[in-house]
């Protein structure tokens, strides 16, 4: 069992490596292309995410074993503003930093797992979790 | 930074995307292409995307960004050789890429933008 890495989102080229680290360990753990390149794209996302509306952050990225069938988790944590209405943070559309809005939305659908927690002045941190099929 | 390059071939630019794309990048490649089509006066932009294993919505955009600026310094530009798992996860972020050409391969992207300058007369 490989351990969780963590690694920092604080660039552009982060986002790239990011992106990467998920991409192998996804195809290591036996996803699908297809699901490789759903959770590889939710975790760019949510890598921008973290660097355009935060400054930076950093994401845990964790295999999980054990179970029926092998998942990948991945964590991304940031001590940005936060989000103040997490609901209509995640209605499609919804933008603060003049993108198209479907970061947060957009990931939800690609990831089996979808959980946010923030608060005004505390920060964000998203879990995505995919499962092998 | 990469920067990604643009080849020339005959009143076509084709863009052949081989790297890991970074957002700046993808801004850099959306200037060069605007340049490079008044300085060439091209008519057509192909992005080959065969080597690229995910669009997000940043680099979706992309793509848009470049389809609208070509057209309004009269180029069309076609998007070629988009991976299927690329296509599944692009639909399921909700992201439809209006507004921009695709084809299957370059030999059909070449063939599309003869055919619309055809239609254009």
């Amino acid at each position: 069992m490989s351990a969780p890495r963590e690694l920092p989102i604080a660039t552009n080229g982060d986002v790239v490596v990011v992106r990467q680290q998920v991409r192998s360990l996804a195809a290591e753990i036996g996803l699908s292309l297809v699901d490789q390149t759903k959770i590889v794209t939710a975790a760019s996302e949510l890598a921008r995410n973290a660097l355009v509306h935060a400054g930076g952050g950093r994401v845990l990225i964790e295999v999980l074993e054990g179970g029926r069938r092998p998942g990948l988790r991945l964590v991304f944590s940031d001590e940005g503003p936060g989000i103040p209405d997490v609901e209509q943070a995640l209605t499609e559309g919804w933008s603060t930093a003049g993108g198209l809005g479907l970061g947060l939305s957009g990931s939800r659908r690609l990831v089996d797992e979808f959980d946010l927690v923030s608060a005004p002045g505390e920060g964000t941190r998203v879990t995505v979790t995919k499962w092998a099929r | 930074m990469e920067r990604v390059p643009i080849l020339k071939l005959g009143d076509i630019l084709i863009v052949s995307i081989q790297i890991d794309l970074d957002d700046q990048s993808v801004l850099a490649l959306q200037e060069d292409l605007a340049d490079m089509v008044v300085s060439s006066g091209a008519r057509g932009v192909i992005i080959d995307i065969t080597a690229v294993e995910i669009v997000d919505s940043f680099i979706g955009r992309m793509f848009s960004t470049i389809a609208a600026m070509t057209r309004m310094l009269d180029a069309e530009t076609v998007v070629v050789g988009m991976r299927p798992a690329v296509a599944i996860t692009l639909v399921e972020l909700g992201l439809s890429l209006g507004g921009v050409r695709t084809a299957l391969n370059l030999e059909k992207g070449v063939a599309m933008l003869e055919h619309v300058r055809g239609a254009a007369g």
